[in-house]
């Protein structure tokens, strides 16, 4: 008699180990949340998913307060701005325009064409990289890094060039793309003088 | 301009009183030492078209300018 009780004690027991076990598992992680509550906030940095579409927000309108209405409306209608070259501009002849130009992309290289043909010339590869240990690989919002090339290229053109690496367009930009680009550029240059013409009249 | 934060007010002041002006200066030599470029957007005469002007020295700011801004130095990607 003895063992067979024995024996269904032990059934018992091997039958009621998850259920004790389930609830000793819920007893340790309603302890840890009582303590982590006790303890006060919690010490990591929590997440701000609005943090970049703020920094975005002010950096479009750094950028707007900064270049002319025509740069402006580019970027707003296009997503890039074009930048004159300042070097071997024709001396004969300045109402022909440059004889370079760029496109400035974000966070993309800068691309030298050439106006009067569209013949692309060499795409730059540029960053402004935060030179501070701790934040490494951040990098500036889009219209920010839009605004540093501007404002490196207008000021100081054989600076930024020069630190930049240079490659045949091609290697991170598709050259397609770019000559789409430069053909949706002419279009809304037209469209703009057109508007601007009947303004005008 | 600060990457992953973006814009931010590093400090502001009149020039002309010389509190606010020793002030500006020693934030401007702190932003060159950290390694900062610094420009002033400003209108080219004649042609009225924009542009920015480098600024390595708190002299080199144009008198009439509003503020400068300092962003990462350039560098190969």
């Amino acid at each position: 008699m003895l063992p067979a009780l024995l024996f269904l004690a032990l059934i018992a027991a091997a039958l009621a180990t998850p259920l004790l076990w389930r609830e000793a598992a819920r007893w340790r992680k309603a302890r840890a949340v009582r303590r982590a509550a006790r303890s006060g906030p919690l010490d990591i940095p929590l997440y701000d998913p609005g943090r970049e579409r703020r920094a975005e927000q002010r950096a479009r309108e750094l950028l707007h307060s900064c270049v002319n209405d025509e740069e402006w409306a580019m970027y707003r209608d296009l997503g890039f701005i074009r930048v004159r070259g300042k070097h071997a501009r024709r001396q004969d002849d300045p109402e022909r325009g440059p004889a370079y130009a760029y496109l400035v992309y974000p966070h993309k290289p800068i691309v030298a064409y050439v106006p009067e043909s569209g013949r692309l010339l060499s795409e730059y590869c540029v960053e402004f990289p935060d030179l501070s240990r701790d934040s490494a690989r951040a990098r500036l919002p889009a219209s920010d890094d839009v605004l540093a090339k501007w404002m490196a290229l207008t000021s100081d053109e054989r600076r930024v060039i020069r630190r930049a690496n240079m490659h045949l367009v091609g290697r991170q930009l598709d050259p397609a793309r770019v000559r789409r680009d430069l053909w949706r550029l002419s279009e809304w240059e037209r469209r703009r003088h057109s508007e601007i013409g009947a303004g005008h009249s | 301009m600060k990457p992953g934060q973006g814009e931010m007010l590093v400090a502001e002041g009149d020039p002309e009183v010389r509190e606010d002006e020793e002030r500006l200066i020693e934030e401007f030599r702190r932003q060159l030492d950290e390694g900062m470029w610094a420009a002033v957007p400003t209108t080219r005469r004649g042609s009225g078209r924009r542009e920015a002007l480098m600024v390595k020295d708190y002299a080199e700011i144009p008198v009439d300018a509003e503020r400068v801004i300092f962003f990462p130095r350039a560098s190969g990607g």
